[in-house]
């Protein structure tokens, strides 16, 4: 019986109507008392029968809803949308039934039976969620051992941060030429003079606070944020020797592209921390924060080289042509005419490799510095608040979902920018 | 003149630099590496390992040599890779369809699934799925059984395993059947092309690869027997399973945890490659007078492959790599086992660290070697 195409004669179209939306409601009915009431209507139906009663109810009723023309404007774009085959009747019905079910459970774990109050672990007396444990380490989940008093350093340097990277907005008309310059060299250098000496301290009258302290989310941000203003210069000077014409430096920039793409970040991270001091001349101490940002650095830059190599040769060939016509050399074209042009072109690739830079971040937890998963680690572990581990990691997952999701929009949103320009 | 010298001389500087620079590494590593007695050599790989590890494949104790663990940590990390590329391709596949549905509610679901997965740094998937969501799974002894034989719970999966018997036999008929099913191809394309006709390939294809097989079981003296996993009281409240196989708990978060990420990016492989066909083509297959099936076969899916394959293969590649986070929640692969536990005993930093990112390095060049080939035999010539 084929129900999905059938002629209905008008003056059963509406028996049909009326019969199929109270079967569909019913159903709905059904599962949605079952799961928020626990009550049980088609209890009373023999075994398995009452779990598969709403989905054959519903089944039923979708199909009688079905027709080509209603003239209900809610009922035809139903129709069009969730109920034009039976197997797409079925796979709304189960999707339905799935969130219905699914929905009570998770709400009252993290709403309805969550405990907030308190500050300590015999405040948790509900069945669902610890919130107080989130409540008590969010200090630590976000600044780690940072000594609490002095968490406002590392507020500060953040904003003024912030700040300084929006400088570029406000800039004139006539000093628009210098942006590159101020991005690319004058603002990595203020940033690290601004967290070295208000988050690191150690002069200024500011208390010196070693990197061992420093850590949770705030460190995520610094280490992501250095790499990023890092691996940009280098990757450009690797993208153009890729597609340079003198074969030593393409055969080079090749080989060290294609030698940190081909290898997991987890094992630079051990490089950087136990094979590379073996590097390093006699007496010549490093911080592990610093090799850390060194290594995601050079492994991030390989894969900013493939992205602006990308912008490279998206550009025409004319741009090369014309440029080489007007007399330029090398450095004076690429300066001029081709890194301007590409470099936009690739301002959503390299938001892209930012938000693979922050979602890769938490692996520095392998090495020993207390990034955010280091964190929850430590407060899993510890003797007074055992057995709070799904709180912990569903509140990293939430954060970390929320800025990664921020930025992919954000990113998606430069695309289409960009893609209409040109 | 002036032309070659600005040739060369850019080349000369930066192979200089790269010289000057790994130069001054050597000689340091050498200078450390003497003030601490360390030798710089392979000869530790034919010590004895003298640890152990809790998931091996093959037989392995502490008295096998670091090359031995080495080999058996690399094939723990391949299996984790496989499974999770199975489990992310059929994920992903399904979901990349779904979010081309006309159904609202599908497309909209798959494409939150994406979102929400896409956005979750990994390590802690990882975690969540190990610290969280395993630790609450019940106790050997009050697991309910999973399809009646198999059993999760807070230790493991527990499945029955096979005990074969002329387990070669059974491999050749299977071998045998593949081999006639490609010849029997390659004859039905020829038939085609002299005569017009078409046989009934995939018909004769199934028929051949249940039937000789199942005559090995008849004939060829084959027999198959599962072992069940059994609860077995070890002491008053301590209970465990014993026999058929075990999957450890690191083992499955790490598989659920990679398929899940990865099939997000599958998924928009997937859409993107069959979005990429335009709808003429489709059109044009149909009014050659193609059955739909022909259409999908004939039509949209080597054109789609050939947008979908390429980018997929560099997924199953950071799937791979991804791998690696094993070491996390110390399931016991190649970082964890070679550049963490034998690090920590012979102190080679250097030669392990090299080591385990040479191999990692090869299994990269190695795909993207043959993805390469792949590509260029599927590119549309142009004439």
């Amino acid at each position: 019986m084929n129900l999905s195409l059938k002629r209905i004669k008008s003056q059963n179209q509406m028996t049909n109507i009326y019969i199929g939306s109270a079967l569909l409601i019913l159903s709905i009915l059904d599962v949605f008392l079952n799961s928020f009431f626990r009550i049980n209507i088609s209890g009373s139906l023999p075994g398995n029968l009452s779990i598969f009663f709403p989905l054959i109810l519903g089944f039923l009723g979708l199909s009688y809803l079905r027709t080509e023309y209603s003239g209900y404007k809610f009922l035809d774009s139903l129709n069009k949308n969730i109920n034009t085959t039976n197997f797409n009747a079925f796979l709304t019905l189960f999707i339905t039934f799935a969130i219905l079910k699914a929905f009570p459970p998770a709400l009252s774990w993290m709403v309805l039976d969550a405990n907030i109050s308190g500050d300590t672990k015999e405040a948790c007396t509900g069945t669902g969620a610890c919130w107080t444990y989130i409540k008590v380490w969010f200090k630590r989940f976000m600044y780690g051992m940072y000594p609490n008093e002095l968490h406002w350093r590392i507020n500060s340097a953040f904003l003024l941060v912030i700040g300084l990277g929006f400088v570029g907005y406000f800039f004139k008309e006539n000093l628009k030429k210098y942006l590159a310059l101020y991005y690319v060299v004058i603002y990595p250098i203020i940033a690290f003079l601004i967290i070295y000496y208000l988050i690191s301290g150690g002069s200024f009258g500011l208390v010196w606070v070693e990197t061992g302290a420093w850590g949770g989310l705030s460190l995520t941000f610094i280490v992501s944020f250095f790499c990023l203003i890092f691996c940009f210069p280098l990757g450009m000077i690797l993208a153009l020797g890729r597609r340079s014409n003198l074969p030593a430096i393409r055969y080079i920039s090749v080989g060290y592209i294609e030698f940190w793409r081909g290898v997991p970040l987890i094992t630079v991270l051990f490089m950087s921390s136990v094979m590379f001091p073996m590097f390093l001349p006699q007496d010549f101490f490093m911080d592990k924060l610093v090799r850390v940002i060194i290594a995601i650095t050079l492994f991030e830059a390989a894969y900013c080289a493939e992205v602006i190599r990308g912008g490279l040769q998206a550009l025409p060939r004319g741009q090369y042509d014309a440029a080489k016509s007007l007399g330029m050399g090398y450095w004076k074209m690429h300066i001029f005419v081709i890194l301007p042009q590409a470099l936009k072109l690739v301002i959503p690739g390299i938001a892209n490799t930012f938000l693979a830079l922050v979602k890769d971040t938490p692996l520095i937890f392998v090495v020993g510095l207390a990034e955010i998963a280091g964190m929850l680690a430590l407060a899993k572990t510890n003797p007074k608040w055992l057995g709070f581990a799904m709180e912990g990691y569903i509140f990293a997952a939430i954060i970390f979902w929320i800025i990664c999701y921020a930025m992919s929009k954000y990113s998606y949103n430069l695309e289409e920018k960009y893609k209409t320009e040109r | 003149m002036n032309n070659k010298i600005k040739r060369i001389l850019p080349q000369l500087l930066t192979i200089l630099f790269v010289v000057l620079v790994f130069g001054f590494f050597t000689i340091n590593a050498q200078v450390n590496m003497d003030n601490r007695g360390i030798d710089f050599g392979f000869g530790f790989l034919s010590q004895e390992a003298s640890f152990d590890m809790q998931f091996t494949l093959l037989d392995y104790d502490g008295q096998d040599s670091y090359l031995w663990a080495y080999v058996v940590a690399l094939l723990n990390t391949l299996l984790v890779s496989f499974l999770g590329i199975i489990f992310c391709t059929i994920l992903g596949v399904i979901i990349g369809v779904a979010r081309l549905s006309q159904n609202f509610l599908i497309k909209n679901s798959a494409a939150w699934y994406v979102e929400f997965f896409r956005n979750i740094p990994l390590l802690l998937q990882i975690f969540f799925w190990y610290y969280a969501a395993l630790r609450a799974l019940p106790l050997p002894e009050n697991a309910q059984p999973w399809f009646g034989v198999t059993y999760m719970t807070i230790k493991g999966y527990y499945i029955p395993s096979m005990i074969w018997e002329n387990l070669n036999v059974f491999m050749s008929c299977l071998i045998a059947a593949i081999v006639a099913i490609i010849f029997i191809r390659v004859y039905a394309r020829k038939i085609q092309e002299k005569e017009g006709k078409q046989l009934p390939v995939l018909y004769i294809s199934l028929a051949l690869i249940t039937i000789l097989p199942l005559l090995s079981f008849l004939i060829g003296g084959v027999t198959l027997d599962f072992e069940m996993p059994v609860l077995k009281q070890l002491a008053q409240t301590s209970f465990i399973f014993e026999g058929g196989i075990a999957l450890p708990p690191e083992l499955i978060a790490l598989v659920l945890a990679l398929s899940l990420y990865t099939s997000t990016f599958v998924a928009e492989c997937v859409r993107a490659g069959i979005q990429g066909i335009s709808k003429g083509q489709k059109e044009a297959a149909a009014s050659v007078g193609l059955t739909p099936n022909q259409i999908l076969k004939l039509v949209i899916m080597p054109q789609a492959l050939r947008i979908i394959i390429p980018p997929t293969t560099n997924q199953y590649l950071n799937l791979t790599k991804n791998s690696s986070l094993a070491a996390a929640i110390a399931y016991p692969d190649l970082v964890l086992v070679f550049a963490g536990t034998a690090l920590m005993q012979t102190g080679k930093a250097i030669e392990i660290v090299g080591i385990t990112m040479l191999t990692y390095l090869s299994i990269s060049l190695a795909i993207a070697a043959l993805m390469n080939w792949y590509n260029k035999r599927i590119e549309i010539k142009e004439k």
